[in-house]
């Protein structure tokens, strides 16, 4: 080693930093704010996870009105920052007018659709994994009643709501999926206390396992659960840590890892239309310390052989977004 | 008590205490969680005064707080507290979407007296049922017009995602509104004048129509017969009726001028800026409208200050979120310092004023 060489390697090691300096990424939330234990907060975690592996720094800014999504867009853009990942669909007809203007930056776009040569537009299939979480729901009741609760009443909800009474069905053509919203407005996703009271009630009417699917909602929905002695499914993070042995499973959307590869990927981030379900392992049920007993091989049985028809095309799972309707109750 | 003070400090002097009151203890909040106040404050200045595209998004904000300021001071004339702006301005963008839909605008001159009128009769029509509520059941106003913003909130997110949302689309929000109806923003008006205004900025043409709101809403109140009854009857119900005045015909007017005007902020922020209908298009100007209306003291051209300087602190809120690492909450803490102070704080500094001039007065006597 000579000390050219060192030379060398410093000013590459140089080079590289500056390069990184230069292409510092950025995270858009979206009004729900970072930490509401769900959506938002899996995109938090995958950044974090970058920010922890690659010791690199990323702007981040939590909106607080319709207007700043154009705004933050365009000041990041403007700013230099690549690649700017939005979390959430709301940001798709804004993104289609920006995009054009920085054909230099990459953007990443989750849950939506935005076709535009610098755009990476990455949607889940969370009617396949809502499926697999409602097999399990139909399987694990003993009382053939089953509850769905969800957030704001919106088509991505109901697309959720839809997959896992399909599952539920299919276990026990018999069983009553009880379906509750919370809200039609926003802070529907921000109401634990009311996700509770839609649990008691649902508790009330023979459920024994409820599924919630509604951002910070569910975490009361989950705790109800808990208190009153019956088990609940929780939603894009893995949430059986919250109760343990009280959660039956949660419905992953790995959220955290679309961003934590965009991150890595930085400015060369591969552009198009992406769907993610279960056989990009884009969505999933989760297994861990927590739910093993609760899970039986039987289930996981199930389940899987579920999976691999579902995978392999042999099996449909309806997608209520595609019609706006719902073939089972 | 009125004469204590002259007017110009009633309507400089305190508000301006107060102002000041608000921005030191917010500097304290700043301080506290390790962050420059000095840097902050020149941050929110520059981004919301130092540039045109920072002049752009504050007077788009303001915009939309002069209306629903507006509509909160006219039914405060006739002392009517209307909380229901927002669930009015939320039908105004009902309206407009409505009818910027429902034709083939050739032109944004066609379209935006039709969208205006739309707007209006919208948000009027939802102050309507709360009025004629107070106005002969006595059901108090307060209680009925924040009971419809949760009612408009859950009519529109029902037509949003059951029937105007496109097939397909995950946002529940109208289709884009066609070409022909897009309002030339304050870049397109100044261009012919030689004035370079950011292009990227959403302000438009709908803050002419604001400031115009300003001047009819002050002719009406203050210059005919009707604002005369509406402040005759907000000073004491009895001596009105004794002078002949009708009670339901004041409500009535005073909350329907009122729904129109919160109905026109979607004007502005549906037809200009998003040029569609979403979800939470009002996203709480109804409720900033009441502060608004409080510290411009129900006179227009007090609102139409204090509109300004919340779209100040609302623009310059963003540039601190989007540059700073002072969390979102903070900033929506030092932005309800000054709705505080100025609202509801406002005797504090008021009381200890007024005994000065009185003593000052008594030292001059």
């Amino acid at each position: 080693m000579t000390l050219f060489h060192k030379a060398l390697g410093a000013t590459a090691a140089l080079a590289l930093c500056a390069g990184a300096a230069l292409a510092e990424p950025a995270l858009i939330y979206d009004l729900g704010g970072k930490f509401d234990k769900s959506f938002n907060e899996a995109a938090f975690n995958g950044a974090e996870r970058w920010k922890a592996e690659t010791g690199g720094s990323y702007r981040e800014i939590e909106l607080q009105s319709e207007a700043q999504r154009q705004q933050a867009l365009r000041r990041f853009a403007e700013a230099g920052l690549n690649p700017i990942v939005m979390a959430g669909f709301a940001f798709g007809s804004v993104l289609e007018e920006v995009a054009a203007d920085y054909p230099d930056t990459t953007f990443q776009i989750i849950d939506t659709r935005v076709d535009a040569p610098n755009v990476r537009a990455i949607e889940y299939s969370e009617h396949e994994g809502s499926y697999l979480v409602g097999m399990m729901a139909a399987m694990a009741s003993k009382s053939g009643t089953v509850g769905f609760v969800g957030g704001m009443d919106i088509p991505l909800i109901r697309k959720f709501a839809c997959g896992y009474a399909q599952g539920v069905k299919a276990v026990n053509p018999d069983a009553t999926v009880i379906q509750n919203m919370t809200g039609t407005t926003p802070a529907a996703w921000a109401d634990p206390v009311k996700g509770g009271e839609l649990a008691r009630a649902q508790i009330a009417q023979g459920a024994d396992v409820i599924y919630a699917a509604a951002g910070s909602t569910g975490v009361g929905v989950l705790q109800t659960a808990a208190d009153q002695g019956i088990l609940s499914i929780g939603v894009d993070s893995n949430q059986n840590h919250l109760h343990p042995g009280q959660v039956l499973t949660s419905m992953i959307k790995r959220v955290d890892l679309a961003v934590y590869e965009a991150f890595t990927a930085g400015a060369d981030l591969e552009t198009g239309y992406f769907v993610l379900g279960l056989a990009e392992d884009g969505v999933g049920y989760a297994l861990d310390e927590h739910n093993k007993d609760l899970v039986s091989a039987e289930m996981i049985a199930a389940v899987e052989e579920a999976k691999a028809r579902i995978v392999s095309g042999d099996l449909a799972v309806h997608d209520y977004m595609t019609d706006n309707a719902c073939p089972v109750k | 008590m009125r004469d204590a003070m002259p007017k110009w400090a009633d309507l400089v002097l305190i508000p301006l205490v107060s102002l000041v009151l608000a921005f030191g203890l917010s500097a304290l909040v700043i301080l506290a969680i390790g962050e420059d106040p000095v840097a902050a404050v020149r941050m929110m200045v520059s981004g919301a005064l130092g540039s045109t595209y920072a002049w752009g998004y504050t007077l788009y904000y303001a915009t939309n707080f002069i209306f629903t300021g507006l509509a909160v001071a006219v039914a405060f004339q006739a002392r009517l507290f209307n909380i229901g702006g927002e669930g009015q301005a939320m039908l105004g963008g009902l309206g407009v979407a409505l009818i910027c839909l429902s034709l083939p605008w050739p032109h944004w001159a066609l379209a935006l007296p039709a969208a205006a009128l739309g707007a209006a009769l919208f948000g009027a029509a939802w102050a309507a049922v709360p009025a004629w509520l107070q106005a002969t059941r006595g059901s108090h106003i307060v209680i009925t017009t924040i009971m419809f913003n949760f009612i408009a909130a859950a009519v529109l997110n029902y037509l949003l995602v059951n029937v105007m949302r496109p097939i397909g689309s995950m946002d529940p929000a109208t289709a884009k509104f066609p070409s022909g109806t897009h309002l030339p923003s304050l870049h397109d008006l100044l261009a012919p004048f030689g004035i370079a205004f950011s292009r990227a900025a959403p302000a438009n043409i709908t803050f002419l129509i604001a400031i115009a709101a300003c001047v009819l809403v002050w002719l009406i109140v203050w210059r005919t017969r009707l604002g005369y009854e509406i402040r005759a009857y907000g000073q004491s119900e009895p001596a009105a009726i004794y002078a002949g005045i009708r009670p339901v015909r004041i409500v009535m007017a005073a909350m329907l001028i009122s729904g129109a005007l919160a109905g026109l902020m979607a004007v502005n922020n549906v037809m200009g800026e998003a040029e569609r209908l979403v979800l939470n298009a009002v996203e709480g100007a109804g409720f900033i409208g009441i502060a608004v209306a409080l510290m411009g003291r129900s006179h227009p051209f007090g609102v139409f200050l204090a509109a300004l300087l919340f779209g100040f602190l609302y623009q310059g809120g963003a540039e601190l979120a989007l540059w700073t690492d002072i969390p979102r909450e903070l900033i929506v803490v030092i932005q309800a310092l000054v709705i505080l102070f100025t609202g509801a704080l406002d005797n504090m500094v008021r009381m200890p004023l007024e005994r000065l001039f009185l003593a000052l007065r008594r030292g001059r006597a």
